[in-house]
């Protein structure tokens, strides 16, 4: 292969890779600015995959390309009606926030093959769908010569479109009323609640962008990678997510960031052995090479991780 | 602001968290169309009705009661350690990996000593996590979730790479003085996978509650856990006490690996996911409140419940992930003990005032 294809392939299975890490660990960030620990974005990835391709399965002949884009949009929705459980224990039931995440993570892959064996007769996964959301070029990018070639030709559009996300994502945090409040909700509720903000309301709001954006995230994961769903559809990358939230230190940018450099890092272990020089490393050292590169980060140059200050905290609003 | 904590019997809570899981899963079963009097019927005959199915409720305890014992020690010092499966199967692969490579020793040797080593490379794997949280604080639920995949991605390649010769998907099954099931069990049993590996289970209960209760090392974990900053104003080392808990819950996750590995399935395969013992065994421990004498029949009832779901997809068509919603809402309701509380006190005061006022009535009338 040529430097350009190698350039191209690199660049477009990284962008497909990462853009379900890139939704999830953004939603992520917004729930855990609130003041709302959310480990269970594997789970509502699950959920998230499973809607969208049930809902592929049995509507693309009626939307017929617009599938998967409505696809992404049903994973969203169900995605928050599923992190709802999350929100009305931790915010309202008093649930510690990691035992209620966790139960997320039971929950989803039980009801999704419940409900896949339900729907498809006993089955454990579901058929391959016919709409998937495949790669294509951006019309005007393009044209750039070599750089168009690269990164926008035969390129993974939900990527670019999260890469969006996240910068809207920042400065809807960082500069608009709504983000400050809802920052103000995860980092200090009591005085939140003093100036009279609903810290309640803040922290739904929260868990539900990460339910939505989880769903999403789960989406494009079922849509453009496994094409069906199975109990292995979504095998870590909702705790990945977390880990690339973590690791761009609960900004939404840096969130994207981490995710796109695990994408990067899981391209490698597919496309590796195309590559010259290191087609030689033996395979699994590229799929160990995303965690292990991780925790190195972490310790070297992250160091304490620090998140809202009162991130896991449970808010009792005095009478 | 403060909540009037409402103290109930320890065990109130899980019994009610668990019929409330239980009713969650007759109510999905009835909008699903099946009958879940009858699927809990077969459930608890297909766990408890032959000698068999108990024996088998038994050894899938086994594990769970340690990865259990090891998520709530490392619990009681305030961390989350997300990575048992990927200590558990650390433990499996060192215990398998030492059973296959010298099959001529004894069995009083080798069995042990596969156990150990079992024990061994779960605190190391957890060690790992534990050291860097002591000394650059790491949040430890990361690099446990990375541990973990470095573990399964690292023992398939082990499998495949070393413990095969050409290239295959299991090893061999260990020399026969290393397994834990014996003739003598399976007799009992009507063939089933039971084994040895219970009376190390029980035997890990009682050291972990005389370790957790009567020794210095149980009560500093307990302090570092409940307030970091007072421990270390009270002289303990909080670093050597974060790491000796990793420790502690990585060396029992790793045993509840060789018990898969010795016991369960003799060998080492390669595994598309992490092995549910880790994530079963948080839930466990979770239903159990942590404690030790609460793990053993909260590890038996996810026995029967694992067990017994499997003869309800036998004998009807419902799902047998019904048993895994049930689980799940049980988790839940375990978690939001705090709405259990909070309206069993509300009947109760209710019930009291109405007696009040009653009487007052009475009071007056006189």
């Amino acid at each position: 292969m040529d430097l350009m294809t190698i350039l191209s392939t690199v660049v477009s299975t990284t962008l497909i890779y990462s853009a379900p890490l890139i939704f999830t660990s953004i939603g992520g960030s917004f729930s855990e600015h609130s003041g709302i620990v959310n480990v269970g974005l594997e789970g509502i990835m699950v959920i998230g995959a499973f809607s969208s391709i049930v809902f592929s399965l049995f509507m693309s002949k009626t939307f017929g390309w617009m599938t998967p884009w409505i696809g992404l949009f049903v994973g969203g929705i169900i995605g928050t009606l599923f992190s709802l459980i999350h929100a009305v224990a931790t915010i309202n039931w008093r649930t510690d926030h990691i035992i209620s995440g966790t139960v997320l993570n039971l929950m989803a892959p039980a009801l999704g093959i419940y409900l896949t064996k339900l729907i498809f007769d006993g089955k454990g996964q579901t058929g391959f769908i016919s709409q998937p959301l495949a790669s294509s070029k951006i019309p005007v990018l393009s044209k750039i010569p070599i750089i168009g070639k690269i990164f926008f030709e035969n390129t993974s559009i939900v990527a670019y479109i999260g890469i969006l996300v996240s910068i809207f994502s920042w400065w809807l945090l960082k500069y608009t009323r709504f983000g400050l409040r809802l920052r103000s909700a995860g980092e200090h509720p009591e005085a939140a609640d003093s100036v009279g903000i609903s810290v309640y309301f803040y922290r739904y709001c929260g868990v539900l962008i990460s339910g939505f954006l989880g769903g999403i995230g789960g989406a494009i994961m079922a849509e453009s990678i496994t094409l069906n769903f199975s109990g292995t559809t979504i095998a870590g990358q909702g705790f990945m997510s977390l880990a690339a939230m973590i690791f761009g230190k609960w900004n939404p940018i840096g969130a994207m960031g981490a995710a796109a450099f695990f994408g990067f890092a899981q391209s490698l272990a597919i496309i590796g052995k195309y590559i010259p020089i290191i087609d030689k490393i033996p395979n699994y050292w590229f799929t160990i090479a995303p965690y292990l590169i991780t925790i190195i980060v972490l310790v070297a140059f992250v160091g304490k991780s620090q998140a809202p200050a009162a991130d896991g905290s449970t808010f009792i609003k005095s009478k | 602001m403060r909540i009037k904590k409402v103290r109930l019997g320890g065990i109130s809570v899980p019994l009610i968290s668990i019929f409330l899981g239980l009713v969650v899963g007759a109510i999905i079963m009835l909008l699903s169309g099946f009958n879940p009097l009858i699927n809990y019927l077969n459930l608890f005959s297909g766990a408890l009705g032959t000698p068999n199915a108990i024996g088998e409720v038994f050894r899938s305890a086994t594990p769970l009661i340690l990865t259990a014992l090891g998520f709530s020690i490392a619990n009681s010092a305030g961390f989350f350690n997300v990575g048992l499966s990927g200590q558990a199967l650390a433990g499996w692969l060192a215990s398998v990996w030492f059973a296959l490579s010298f099959p001529h020793l004894p069995g009083f040797i080798l069995l042990p000593g596969s156990i150990i080593m079992g024990a061994l490379a779960g605190a190391f794997w957890s060690g790992i996590a534990g050291f860097l949280r002591a000394y650059f604080g790491t949040s430890e639920v990361i690099t446990t979730i990375m541990l973990n995949y470095i573990s399964l991605y690292g023992t398939n390649a082990i499998v495949k790479g070393v413990l095969t010769s050409s290239d295959a998907d299991s090893t061999p099954l260990v020399p026969i003085q290393a397994r834990l099931r014996t003739p003598f069990l399976e007799k009992l049993t009507g063939n089933s996978t039971f084994h040895w590996g219970i009376v190390i289970s029980l035997f890990m209960v009682f050291v972990i509650w005389w370790l957790m209760k009567k020794t210095t090392l149980g009560f500093e974990i307990r302090s570092v856990g409940m307030n970091e900053d007072a421990a270390r104003y009270a002289g303990m080392s909080t670093k050597k006490t974060i790491i000796s808990a990793m420790l502690l819950s990585g060396a029992l996750a790793g045993l509840g690996g060789a018990m898969e590995g010795l016991g369960n399935f003799q060998n080492i395969f390669v595994n598309t996911s992490l092995p549910d013992i880790g994530f079963d065994g948080m839930s466990v421990s979770l239903l159990a409140t942590g404690n030790p004498i609460g793990i053993i029949f909260s590890a038996l009832l996810f026995g029967i419940l694992k067990i017994g779901g499997l003869n309800i997809s036998i004998s009807s068509n419902t799902p047998s992930e019904i048993v895994n919603i049930v689980i799940a809402s049980v988790i839940f309701f375990v978690g939001a003990n705090y709405i259990i509380q909070y309206l069993i006190s509300k009947i109760k005061t209710n019930h009291n005032s109405s007696k009040l006022i009653s009487n007052s009535i009475k009071g007056g009338h006189k």
